[in-house]
């Protein structure tokens, strides 16, 4: 990374790091508000438009820029205020739209919820309010959290900044590509079975799914509440660690919240050594199904921590095997009850039957008809099935077996190695479009994720360098031990030192320049895409 | 449509009831069972909420802990085993009132279960109810149907729904069969719903007010061929909210059941409603055991462990057992078995216990309550309680007599006239003109109209058959319209005649 001082341009600051564009705030170099108002030029830029990256729904304009400028003012007034200023405060930051906000709509990226303004805060971005973090806006994703590609938005997809034609990954390919186009130095997500590791992978971005309990959910918008988990998005390990620190620990709001207080991941992340620290390859992660590419790349990756004095172990999970299939019994059953509160009664969207008498089953039913999308009443229809009458042991009762076996897997495994290591994903990012009529296929990219949220466990995917056959980034995912998150800090800094080292920088420099889209005349299809996204770029 | 019916004495004839209930006991924990929300009866609609309570996008539950302990006291008054760890679940189906679409409710993890109750019949008679479970949900919201018919749901313009109620906690306390009542059942199934009512208010964990429906039955019946060991199909009766009704509800499916199954048909498995009014049920829906709630463990909250050290804590708070309380304050209040009994019940122990902390004597408290309360409530088929009469009347009422100021008898009149709504006893006296004659002159005038009148009778007294003095006090407190002190004028009238008392 190239040094900057306070003249450099904005299209320079928007590519520092945020612990980096921390110490410079300050330092006093820059201010909040010529931070802020950078990535919201840089989304303005390349955002909109018919081939804009489309990672956001809503852009928070006035009020980043107003949180940017009142840090400024604590900072240039001096003394104990600007003192305790956190240390992020007045770096910007993006948020899923599964997390509800004050004073911006949440959607879910579903029409049932087009329009909505949450009346409170969730508990991760009240902690990005204290913390005094301007929020930039909130990102993309596939309706209520289920996809792998963000193509099942309401609202349209959202495009890789690596190559416009392909898939960001998902569920939180918003927040992914916001960071990946320099729009945002950090972002948050949620992972119920992979949807902020898959797609850091497929964007060379790193996410991190904390241990489950570790961050709150209360305020993200619930998929499948023994699954979700919000984490970090960002650009690099020590990021991801900064925010980890700020969204995390306990929570009255949030039952399953761990009691315990959260590890010191920033030391971790900037402790740098993994000497003599056993990594578990884990048989079944690897090898067939997975891109020859991505298996190249997760081989380096490997030799690299054996250099730097790591044990390489294999371990074996055979359970995992199981792992996709119990997940798609537990999600879904989880989701069709999770889901029921959206049926027109209290808020959002409500569709009145075109015939017929108006009973309340009747327009509940034409409400969800209309305001869900497809991949959202598969989910439902098949959650409802699984948790039905005559079927509840056969199909939930045996996913919650393969999940204790899952986590006995882990615990043998843990019981050989201190960090376990995969591949993020089985290939790069595909076309968009190309999985969308297949949802199996779309299903097996979250094959290597899934296991961490059945088992509750912590995994980080940091960017392992290019694929040969299609030059599209490889992702690289480090498991740990639950509450052992500071491993997966410890280790991740270590493979991205050595990997930057090897790449001669951030492997994001090596992505495509992305055309300034706002330059753009408006075309037909301009205006249908951005009618179709009502919110888009607006302040509300 | 009304239903056929026998006579219960003949449905007793043919038929062996079986008696099931749930009994729903609001607590009156200051929060909500899964938000903090206050727990507060009869606000504005829709003002005791939050986005818990709305089911808003995000939201998640925290258990209430005075609402474990409250539930965990409940358990143990009832005899229960305490669960060690238990878990809530999701019942799963779709209705307004209900704002995620699932209650969250215990299913197959109860926190109190195996437990038991004594219940005393009238007559003294001891009986055993033994208690399945009592287990932890949240109440929901309250319908208010607009336009149609009669307030209900079917032929009804839109409905109104206010969340102030959803997310209350409950216990609700489900038994086991009760076989071998016969024709006791009905005595029983209001002895029994009584008891947890006296159970749940001695504890203080519940306001258990029926009328506000802080205590709530289903009623559950069956009927069988005596002999047969096999129960009958049942009917649960919703939301019976009086003690009277439950009696009255138990009667009558019982003679309903036995009215079906003598026609050859088999009795339909359903929820009734039951109606005050009429004193009868209609059919709600149908209900089969494979209804389809999809339960399954609640994900977003974790197992309640309830400590043996805990248990033993709660345990130690209780208060002293309802039938020990009945024996002390027989024996305070000096009442004989007899008298006693009667006061448990005609339901209104609690109201003489709070009379006399108002300052009323056991023996006044008695007089009132037995006396003219009990009466007026049967007439108009309420609970004693529900009557409206506060202690304090009942103390400001006995003070007017004992000072002479009015007699027996206008105290009723006054009674009366608070339960209209006039006005405190004073200024019923007051606007009425209610006061005992106590100037002898207006009385002497009486007295020598009512001699005069029934001459025969004077001669009879002055002749020493000082019995049949009552003819003519009757006929002064005729001219005087009752506003003459009765013994007063029997001392007049002994003394006009020269004849000692």
């Amino acid at each position: 990374m190239t040094e900057l001082n306070s003249t450099d341009s904005s299209s320079a600051l928007i590519r520092l790091s945020a612990a980096r564009l921390a110490q410079k705030l300050a330092a006093g170099e820059v201010t909040s508000v010529e931070v802020t108002q950078a990535f919201l030029d840089r989304i303005a830029a390349v955002d909109g438009g018919h081939r804009g990256v489309h990672a956001f729904l809503h852009v928070n304009t006035e009020e980043a820029l107003a949180v940017a400028a009142e840090v400024d003012a604590i900072r240039a007034a001096g003394g104990a205020a600007a003192e305790e200023l956190h240390e992020l405060a007045g770096v910007p930051i993006a948020v899923k739209d599964l997390i509800v906000t004050i004073g911006q709509p949440t959607t879910a990226g579903s029409k049932i919820l087009e329009g909505w303004h949450s009346p409170y805060d969730a508990t991760v971005v009240k902690r990005l309010r204290d913390a005094k973090m301007p929020i930039l806006g909130k990102t993309n994703l596939d309706e209520f959290a289920m996809g792998s590609s963000t193509e099942h938005s309401a609202y349209g997809p959202t495009r890789n900044p690596w190559d416009l034609d392909r898939i960001p990954g998902g569920s939180g390919g918003g927040s992914a590509a916001a960071v990946a186009a320099f729009e945002a130095p950090l972002a948050l997500g949620t992972d119920t079975g992979g949807s902020i590791r898959q797609p850091g992978a497929v964007t060379g971005t790193v996410g991190v799914k904390p241990t489950y309990g570790s961050v709150s959910r209360y305020g993200a918008i619930a998929m499948a509440s023994s699954l979700d988990q919000i984490g970090p998005v960002s650009r690099t390990v020590l990021d991801s660690a900064l925010l980890h620190q700020v969204i995390g620990g306990h929570d009255p709001f949030d039952s399953t919240s761990l009691p315990d207080p959260l590890e010191d991941l920033v030391a971790a992340a900037r402790l740098g050594n993994v000497n003599g620290m056993k990594i578990g390859i884990i048989k079944e992660l690897h090898g067939e199904g997975y891109q020859a590419g991505v298996e190249n790349r997760f081989n380096e990756s490997l030799e690299l921590l054996k250099q730097a004095g790591a044990e390489i172990v294999e371990v074996s999970c055979p359970n995992f095997k199981y792992a996709l299939g119990a997940y798609y019994l537990i999600m879904p059953s989880e989701a069709s009850s999770n889901l029921a509160k959206f049926d027109g009664v209290r808020y959002g969207l409500r569709v009145l039957p075109e015939e017929g008498p108006l009973t309340i089953e009747r327009v509940m039913g034409s409400t969800r008809a209309a305001g869900f999308g497809d991949e959202v009443k598969r989910r439902i229809i098949l959650g409802t099935y699984a948790l039905s009458a005559g079927y509840y042991d056969a199909y939930y009762g045996s996913a919650q077996k393969v999940r204790t076996l899952i986590q006995r897997d882990f615990e043998a495994a843990f019981a050989q190695a201190d960090v376990l290591i995969s591949p993020t994903a089985p290939t790069t990012a595909f076309k968009l479009g190309e999985k969308l009529n297949d949802p199996l296929a779309m299903y097996l990219n979250d094959v290597a994720t899934i296991p961490a949220n059945m088992a509750g466990v912590p995994g980080l995917s940091l960017p392992g360098g290019l694929a040969d056959e299609d030059g599209l980034p490889v992702g690289i995912q480090l498991l740990a031990p639950a509450r052992q998150d500071a491993r997966l800090y410890r280790v991740g800094a270590v493979l991205e030192s050595l990997l930057e080292a090897q790449w001669g920088g951030p492997l994001l420099d090596r992505a495509p320049e992305l055309t300034d889209t706002s330059l753009e005349a408006p075309s037909l299809t301009d205006a249908a895409s951005i009618e179709a996204v009502p919110s888009h770029g607006g302040s509300h | 449509m009304t239903d056929a019916t026998l006579s219960f004495e003949e449905a007793m004839e043919k038929y062996d009831p079986v008696l099931g209930f749930e009994v729903h006991v609001e607590l009156n924990t200051k929060t909500k069972m899964f938000s903090s929300a206050p727990n507060v009866f009869g606000d504005e609609p829709n003002t005791n909420v939050n986005e818990v309570d709305l089911g808003m996008p995000g939201v998640l539950p925290v258990v209430n802990k005075t609402a474990i302990e409250s539930s965990i006291k409940i358990g143990l008054a009832l005899n229960c085993k305490i669960a060690e760890t238990c878990r809530f679940a999701r019942k799963n189906y779709f209705y307004p009132d209900t704002p995620k679409n699932f209650q969250t409710s215990q299913y197959d993890e109860p926190i109190a279960y195996d437990g038991y109750l004594d219940i005393e019949l009238s007559d003294g008679t001891m009986f055993r109810v033994e208690i399945e479970r009592a287990h932890m949900e949240e109440d929901a919201g309250k319908l208010t149907h607009m336009g149609g018919a009669a307030g209900r749901i079917q032929g009804a313009d839109y409905s109104l729904v206010d969340y102030n109620r959803s997310g209350v906690p409950l216990v609700e306390i489900v038994t086991k069969p009760i076989q071998g009542a016969g024709s006791r059942a009905p005595e029983l199934a209001k002895a029994y719903v009584a008891a947890v009512r006296e159970i749940v208010k001695n504890l203080g964990v519940s306001d258990a007010k029926m009328e506000r429906g802080n205590v709530r039955c289903d009623a559950n019946v069956s009927l069988r061929p005596h002999g047969r060991e096999r129960f009958g199909i049942r009917s649960e009766t919703k939301n019976v909210n009086s003690l009277r009704a439950v009696e009255h509800a138990v009667r009558y499916e019982i003679q309903r059941h036995a009215a079906v199954l003598d026609s050859g048909e088999p009795v339909i498995q359903e929820t009734r409603h039951w109606h005050e009014d009429t004193r009868s049920t209609t059919s709600g829906r149908a209900k089969s055991d494979a209804d389809d709630y999809r339960y399954f463990p609640e994900p977003d909250l974790v197992p309640i462990v309830a400590s043996r050290e805990w248990v033993e804590e709660l345990r130690a708070t209780l208060p002293e057992p309802p039938a020990e309380r009945r024996k002390r304050l027989q024996a305070d209040w000096g009442y004989s078995d007899l008298e006693f009994r009667d006061v448990v019940n005609a339901g209104v122990m609690d109201e003489i216990e709070e009379t006399i902390a108002a300052g009323a004597t056991a023996t006044v408290a008695r007089k009132w309550w037995m006396g003219e309360i009990v009466g007026r409530a049967k007439n108009a088929d309420v609970d004693p309680g529900q009557l409206g009469v506060k202690p304090e009347t009942i103390v400001e009422l006995n003070k007017m007599v004992e000072g002479g100021k009015i007699n027996n008898k206008m105290a009723a009149e006054v009674l009366d006239g608070v339960l209209a709504g006039e006005g405190t006893p004073a200024e019923i006296v007051e606007k009425r003109g209610l006061a005992v004659v106590s100037d002898d002159g207006p009385l002497l005038e009486a007295i020598d109209a009512a001699l005069a009148a029934q001459p025969d009778v004077a001669d009879k007294i002055r002749g020493g058959k000082v019995q049949a003095i009552g003819a003519i006090v009757g006929g002064v407190m005729k001219a005087t319209r009752g506003q003459a002190d009765a013994g007063r004028v029997r001392e007049l009238i002994l003394q006009k005649l020269g004849v000692e008392g």
